[in-house]
């Protein structure tokens, strides 16, 4: 071990150490971080990926603000009993929007990825004011409040602008339209042709249940419909996919 | 000039000031755990509120332990120990340091305001939002130059071994938190931002960042406390000179790869993963040099765990040490991961290591200092800082204990099939089965409370000048003769 002998002169010199240390410390995140944005492979080509709709977008917001993704997770491993319990393991592409990623590292709650369509806005809106209403055993905390509070989003298109500007492809028509598109969506009777024209098969419905109120709930719900059904699984191959 | 600046005297209030605010950060984190553990045995107590829930107060919790508590701890005692390891006083005198502390505690507080109200990134560990990820780096900046100035002025022609610890925490955690908080918010005067990675890529770049908040805060920082404080209570020069080299840099070189570990199994590309699994396995060889290092320390004074409750704590925290950087490899191994991630395996890791290691050596290191800064003969009570080590060990042990079991549990009954092969158990099933577990951790946790208010009561007393009239802690017969 003869090259220890020299370690005292990195031990004398100040400058030497901390270049030492920050070129150490490098060299593991050069080579893991940075191929993830340049190897093509690592997002699979997919159809029906789309940016979220405006009404999503601030569900979302929400979501993120509760830190729900501290009990439930929206990424499926591929095995063969959360594939039974909650669908197609889960693809790199169908977090190409998420900022930030809700991955999630636990799940003291069910994965929420393809949580979309399983249970009727009815379900979840009692669901969220009172979890234990519908599921006795369940420990998730109450959200009655999210039926009461407006949603504020009149800075809905600022925020698609931000996503725009950190590249998600929203167009110019999207932000202009962003206001309205928000709106229709929780109104049942709105017209709805645009709005599922830009963002297809976005869940279109009067969510929370009380008509002429978009409140928190409404968003929330939208968000958690569209969850997971954006890739039509009947026509994925994944061997495709990959390349 | 030498002789001059050796001359000016060290700045101890500051380090005061670190020791009360991680004292007080402590009691704080830790009934904040208590609190969201109770939340989920009894979920009435998440008591309906926006600010209340169990998703609002956890990263309260998170962060008051980590960056509150080991955070003024390890600042508090990079600042004593620089000083006197490099026989000089901190560069930039008092009013840089009280910048640092005074900074360091309003991000703090801005943080923790920030999640009661919703304010969050949600990305774990990495919570504030931009304008306090700003602030926050403002004071990383300031506090790395009094670290560094420090070293500059320095009498000693050696850096010693417990700073090239703190300097490998200061640098990386200022790479990884400027790395891992990019985002662009949508106005300057408002709250949110989007984060400027998305998906896959905000995937492995928080946990770059997050595995290495433990590798670099959480760990190397604390090693540096082992490096000072274990030879400084035990009266023993470090164990092995070499050894601590090479622990020092295969620690910090293996450590930054172990972050996909986090990620088996996900949409992260697997030669990704193969990577995080196979430097995570590697890292269990410095991990356990730097164990041997330190507890190897004691040669020639292990009758000293006999007399000092507080070396005890140290030694206890370096076995702690060893204990979770095996447990952490193992569970870096694709196959066992695919048991125990999702499940409260994780969260009983965390813990051993959080617990026993983080706040056990924190404790050691503010046991020790407390009569040295406020010039008192010795602690108000040897023998309540046993009662301390007792009653918080037996919580460690209940909660990670608790912890084995609902994981390994949960996670098999995930996966288990009945006779015809259907998956025998609903998701709920699964919560359910959690709730005597989860009472038991948290119960743990009031024991792990306990033991921290006894430590509070202790340094007050001692703060005042009092000394508990004891029977005193006796060396074994024969001990001496040993030597």
């Amino acid at each position: 071990m003869g090259i220890l002998k020299h370690h005292g002169k990195i031990e004398r010199n100040l400058l030497a150490l901390v270049l030492g240390i920050f070129v150490t410390v490098s060299i593991g995140g050069i080579v893991e971080v940075l191929p993830l944005f340049t190897i093509e492979s690592t997002i699979e080509k997919v159809q029906g990926i789309r940016p979220y709709s405006p009404l999503e977008l601030a569900g979302r917001n929400i979501y993120v603000r509760e830190g729900c993704y501290l009990c439930h997770s929206q990424m499926i491993r591929p095995f063969r009993d959360e594939a039974e319990r909650y669908g197609h393991y889960s693809l790199a592409a169908e977090s190409l929007y998420d900022r930030p990623f809700q991955w999630g590292s636990k799940r003291t709650g069910p994965d929420l990825a393809r949580v979309g369509g399983k249970y009727s806005n009815e379900w979840h809106v009692r669901h969220l004011v009172n979890p234990r209403s519908v599921v006795p055993g369940s420990v998730m905390p109450g959200y009655p409040h999210l039926l009461s509070t407006p949603l504020a989003a009149d800075d809905i298109a600022d925020h698609l602008k931000t996503l725009k500007t950190l590249g998600d492809p929203y167009s110019d028509e999207m932000i202009r339209e962003a206001r309205a598109d928000l709106a229709a969506q929780a109104a049942p009777e709105a017209e709805v042709e645009g709005l599922l024209k830009r963002y297809p098969k976005a869940a279109v419905g009067d969510f929370d249940g009380q008509p002429g109120r978009l409140t928190e709930m409404d968003a929330v719900i939208a968000y958690l419909q569209m969850l997971g059904r954006m890739v039509d699984f009947t026509k994925f191959d994944p061997a495709a996919a990959d390349r | 000039m030498t002789a001059i600046r050796s001359a000016e005297p060290y700045l101890e209030d500051i380090v005061k000031k670190f020791t009360v605010a991680a004292v007080a950060w402590g009691i704080v984190g830790f009934l904040a755990g208590v609190f969201i553990a109770f939340q989920l045995a009894f979920p009435v107590l998440n008591l309906d509120l926006p600010w209340t829930t169990f998703g609002r107060l956890r990263p309260v919790h998170t962060s008051a332990v980590i960056f509150a508590f080991g955070g003024n701890v390890l600042i508090g005692t990079s600042f004593y120990v620089v000083q006197r390891t490099c026989r000089a006083s901190l560069f930039g005198g008092e009013p840089l340091a009280r910048f640092v502390f005074w900074g360091y505690q309003l991000f703090i507080v801005m943080a923790a305001l920030g999640y009661v109200m919703g304010i969050t990134q949600s990305k774990e560990y990495a919570e504030p939002e931009w304008f306090v990820d700003l602030w926050l780096t403002v004071v990383w900046v300031a506090y790395l130059a009094v670290f560094v100035g420090t070293i500059l002025k320095r009498t000693e022609p050696h850096i010693y071994v417990a700073n090239w610890f703190y300097l490998a925490f200061i640098v990386t955690i200022a790479l990884l938190h400027i790395g891992n908080n990019l985002a662009l918010p949508v106005s300057v005067f408002g709250a949110k931002s989007y984060t400027a990675y998305s998906g896959v890529q905000d995937a492995m770049t928080q946990w770059w960042y997050g595995h290495n908040a433990v590798g670099f805060f959480l760990t190397a920082g604390f090693l540096a406390i082992m490096y000072y404080f274990v030879p400084k209570r035990a009266e023993r020069p470090v164990y092995s000179y070499r050894l601590s080299i090479v622990h020092f840099w295969a620690l910090i070189f293996l450590y930054i790869w172990a972050g996909p570990h986090h990620l088996h199994y996900t949409a992260l590309p697997d030669w990704a993963q193969t990577l995080g699994m196979v430097f995570s396995v590697m890292l269990w060889m410095p991990s356990w040099g730097g164990m041997i290092n330190g507890i190897m320390t004691l040669s020639g004074a292990w009758e000293k765990l006999r007399t000092d409750p507080v070396l005890r704590f140290l030694v206890t925290s370096v076995a702690f040490y060893g204990m979770s950087t095996f447990e952490g490899p193992l569970m870096s191994i694709k196959a066992v991961n695919s048991l125990s991630h999702y499940t409260d395996w994780t969260i009983g890791h965390v813990h051993s290591g959080a617990l026993g290691w983080v706040a056990f050596i924190s404790f050691g290191a503010l046991y020790h200092l407390v009569p040295v800064l406020w010039k008192r003969p010795g602690l108000y009570s040897l023998r309540l800082v046993g009662t301390h080590f007792w009653i918080a060990t037996i919580g460690i042990v209940l909660y990670i204990t608790a912890m084995w079991i609902s994981g390994i549990m949960q996670g098999l009954m995930w996966r288990a099939y009945d006779e015809w092969g259907f998956l025998q158990y609903s998701f709920i099933e699964t919560v359910e089965a959690m709730h005597p577990y989860y009472v038991l951790r948290a119960l743990g946790g009031v024991l792990f409370l306990a033991g921290a208010a006894i430590m509070v009561y202790n340094m007050i007393r001692t703060v005042r000048g009092d000394v508990r009239d004891e029977r005193p802690f006796e060396a074994a017969p024969g001990a001496v003769a040993a030597e």
